[in-house]
């Protein structure tokens, strides 16, 4: 029914699949008459809708209709809000992905989870230890793992998710903090694991830990928090705060910039 | 994949490629700098905020009078979402220390100083925690660090880049509190680049005359937004978040002093009244307004809510006339239209160039000038590349960066740009990327001072919600430093004030003058604010919703 329903296509809709606004500046350049679009079959949440083919599943999900609270973020990939799943014709699999990079097909079956119901154990950064103790003391579970690669399938920014838990089992921090530096926290990867582990808040806490205890310290940074405690600037910054706008579009644009080499 | 006929003008990048590697290894600039005049020029000509019916006088308000963004004035001069004679505010639902509304980057750093100076708080946010343009930033955070900067350099060059129109006191607490906020911020856990020493690895920005920009990777934002997630989520006792609660409202007490807000809940459309001693505004900015119908590069829920509930209880605001683009926002393929490609790919040496691969302005002019100098070179010269959908853009020569650090350099700093082409077919190690500005920034905001107070009493408000810290034009990598800085600043001088203050009466009588101000100055509108979401439905879908109510956007 719905699907007949908007069979027809939607059109001067400004905020087609990709949210594109009509541009002042595009318009005083006359763009080209629109080139008619390729429509497909998408099933939300089991409802048939006609979206354009080039449509990500956000732009879909918004074209068919809905307005969305949950499941969306930042529409860029970096927040990981839209995780969601689903199945394509024929194909017995299912799949996960973010709802704004990933582009619908003809058929495709999907749901977005609204929320990952996930724990994580609070805990003091200065009283625990860079090594396995931390992961025995606040994720046990992890020693659950039965390295069946699931979460790794299931991760959108292609992670190699096992590993770094593998990682985390052995106690390599540094391993864990690298394997999962580009994690979203979409927790895609913990709603298909068996074992129940939340691997992206073990993630998170492997970088902290990292960051904290392991990274090598800047030299140059504690000599200049030294400066500036002693007041070094004081005298330069009221020199600089007092002067006129003349004055300062004469420094500014005398100032020499540095060379990019190393 | 570029199609077809744009392969004439990748073979033109590729052939001056060589050339201009050459130019790029020197050292010296590879193209000329502009002097002043010439960045006026451009910007008059080019830049959309001059455009003549850019701005419009606001009618209302404490601005009243003033010239600000036309879609900035629309949004001020609307109806609130509540009528107040329905609140018993004698009977608040929660009570705390200090509301911070907005769960992003400078709210977060707030509860975390706010809490250590022993007050509890409140995050208000209208996602979920953490939702926000800080978790997009992706080149980094600027910081004088090194030997040959220094934090007083830093003020210069971010009051040139305002056109020295940056409050003074508020630029020195950006570049004064810049190292100290590298070290904090890895005391919590986050991993900065490092060079071999140890020593922080930094890169040039737009307008910066030293290398002074801390990146993790091309995550900056993700890990440093979830490090202070994370941090907020383990206090609980003293930190209570309430996700998709945004506030609609702020409440003052009869003194006129800022008393707490009122809440929406998203889901189950309740309102509740949260009564607090200080409240900090941290809600953010306002891309997803989508100002003269541009393109974001913007979070979801950017749309200027703080703004709103600030002036309507009489704070003021700064620079409302000014709206910063990014320079480089992705145009090709149409799904990525309006995304931010970090500007740390020209820091790392990326080039702008047009369709005959040629260069027509230095990669690191300030972000205003930098992206008129592109429009002016797609609109009036006409070395753009359109695109299948209309649009149109210039080269942003990627595969030089390898050029120049070597292989597998874009893999190891920019896996977020290399995975978010590489999805259609578009290797960035090899071939360019297509761009144009894209509305990213609000350069102007609620009034602060160094403190982050407003010139309401109680009320306090950071990061990019804020006003006067980057004049007319922020510098790459100043937001990131920004929400950090004057989150915790706001954390600790809100607390101070909160242990303090003995509230009076709660009232709403400020939401009830506004009505009668708008209605005596004439202004018929059906608008609502804060808005809350953007508009997505289309409007064939709104024209069958019968029995929908809109409130504003939301329904």
């Amino acid at each position: 029914m719905s699907q007949k329903k908007s069979k027809k296509k939607r059109k001067n809709n400004p905020q087609l699949a990709t949210e594109a606004a009509p541009r002042v500046e595009a318009v005083e350049r006359e763009i080209p008459a629109a080139v008619p679009r390729e429509m497909v079959t998408v099933y939300i949440m089991g409802k048939a809708y006609q979206v354009p083919a080039e449509s990500t599943i956000m732009g879909a999900i918004e074209y068919a209709g809905y307005q969305i609270k949950r499941g969306a973020g930042c529409r860029e990939g970096f927040c990981g809000a839209c995780a969601t799943v689903y199945r394509l014709p024929g194909d017995f699999k299912i799949y996960t992905g973010l709802a704004c990079t990933t582009l619908v097909q003809d058929g495709m079956w999907l749901s977005q989870l609204p929320s990952i119901p996930a724990h994580k154990p609070v805990y003091d950064i200065e009283k625990l230890k860079p090594d396995i103790t931390a992961f025995q003391q606040l994720y046990p579970e992890i020693f659950r793992c039965v390295a069946c690669n699931t979460c790794t399938k299931a991760c959108p920014q292609n992670l190699q998710v096992m590993d770094y838990i593998q990682a985390a089992i052995r106690g390599d921090i540094e391993k864990v903090m690298d394997l999962s530096f580009d994690c979203l926290c979409c927790g895609l990867c913990s709603i298909r694991c068996p074992a129940e582990i939340v691997h992206y808040n073990v993630g998170l806490l492997a970088k902290r830990l990292y960051g904290r205890y392991l990274a090598p310290r800047s030299q140059e940074l504690e000599l200049r928090l030294q400066e500036i405690r002693s007041g070094k600037y004081d005298k330069e910054y009221k020199k600089l705060m007092k002067m006129s706008r003349e004055e300062l579009k004469k420094l500014y644009y005398a100032r020499d910039i540095e060379e990019e080499k190393e | 994949m570029y199609p077809e006929y744009m392969r004439p003008s990748l073979k033109k990048v590729e052939e001056t490629r060589p050339k201009r590697f050459e130019l790029q290894k020197s050292g010296k600039p590879v193209f000329p700098p502009m002097t002043a005049q010439e960045r006026e020029e451009v910007l008059r000509k080019f830049h959309p905020d001059y455009r003549p019916d850019a701005l419009r006088q606001v009618r209302i308000g404490p601005n009243k009078g003033e010239m600000m963004t036309r879609e900035v004035a629309d949004l001020l001069e609307s109806h609130s979402r509540i009528d107040p004679t329905k609140f018993d505010l004698t009977r608040p639902d929660y009570e705390t220390d200090i509301l911070i509304i907005g769960g992003g980057g400078a709210g977060c750093a707030a509860a975390i100083i706010a809490r250590q100076h022993g007050v509890k708080c409140i995050i208000s946010t209208k996602l979920r925690l953490g939702d926000a343009n800080s978790m997009m930033s992706q080149g980094g955070m600027q910081a004088a660090v090194t030997p040959q900067d220094s934090p007083t350099r830093h003020y210069l060059d971010a009051i040139g880049g305002g056109h020295f129109d940056n409050k003074p006191e508020l630029v020195r607490a950006l570049t004064e509190d810049g190292p100290e906020v590298v070290k904090w911020l890895e005391d919590l856990g986050v991993i900065w680049d490092k060079r071999p020493d140890g020593n922080n690895y930094v890169l040039h920005g737009g307008g910066t005359s030293r290398r002074r920009m801390h990146s993790c990777r091309d995550y900056t934002g993700a890990i440093i937004m979830r490090t202070l997630m994370d941090e907020v989520r383990n206090h609980p006792e003293d930190i209570t978040v309430l996700e998709f609660m945004p506030t609609i409202e702020l409440i003052l007490d009869h003194q006129g002093r800022c008393a707490g807000g009122i809440l929406y809940n998203l889901e189950t459309e309740e309102y509740f009244v949260v009564k607090a001693k200080a409240t900090i505004i941290a809600t953010g900015g306002f891309g997803r307004l989508h100002i003269r119908g541009f393109d974001t590069t913007n979070h979801y829920g950017a749309t200027g809510d703080g703004l709103v509930i600030a002036y309507r209880a009489g704070a003021k605001l700064l620079y409302m006339d000014s709206v910063q683009y990014h320079p480089t926002g992705a145009v090709f393929p149409e799904q990525i239209a309006g995304f931010l490609i970090t500007e740390k790919i020209r820091g790392a040496g990326g080039q702008p160039v047009n369709r005959h691969g040629e260069l027509f302005v230095f990669p690191k002019e300030p972000r205003d000038v930098e992206s008129a100098a592109i429009i002016r070179e797609c609109l009036e010269r006409k070395n753009g590349i359109e695109t299948p959908s209309g649009r149109v853009g210039v080269w942003l020569d990627s595969p030089l960066i390898e050029m120049l650090h070597g292989e597998g350099y874009i893999a190891r700093n920019f896996p977020a740009m290399y995975r978010q082409f590489i999805r259609y077919g578009i290797d960035i190690t090899k071939e360019p990327m297509l761009t144009y500005p894209s509305l990213h920034y609000q350069n102007g905001g609620i009034e602060i001072n160094e403190k982050c107070e407003t010139n309401i009493p109680g009320l306090y408000v950071a990061g990019e919600a804020s006003g006067g810290v980057h004049g007319r034009n922020r510098l790459m990598g100043n937001s990131v430093l920004d929400y950090n800085v004057f989150g915790r600043r706001a954390g600790k001088y809100a607390a101070e004030y909160a242990k303090n203050v003995k509230l009076g009466r709660l009232t709403l009588e400020h939401v009830i003058a506004f009505e009668r101000e708008l209605k005596k100055a004439g202004i018929k509108t059906n608008r609502i604010a804060p808005i809350l979401l953007p508009l997505y439905t289309p409007e064939e879908v709104r024209k069958r919703q019968l029995t929908a109510r809109y409130e504003g956007t939301l329904r």
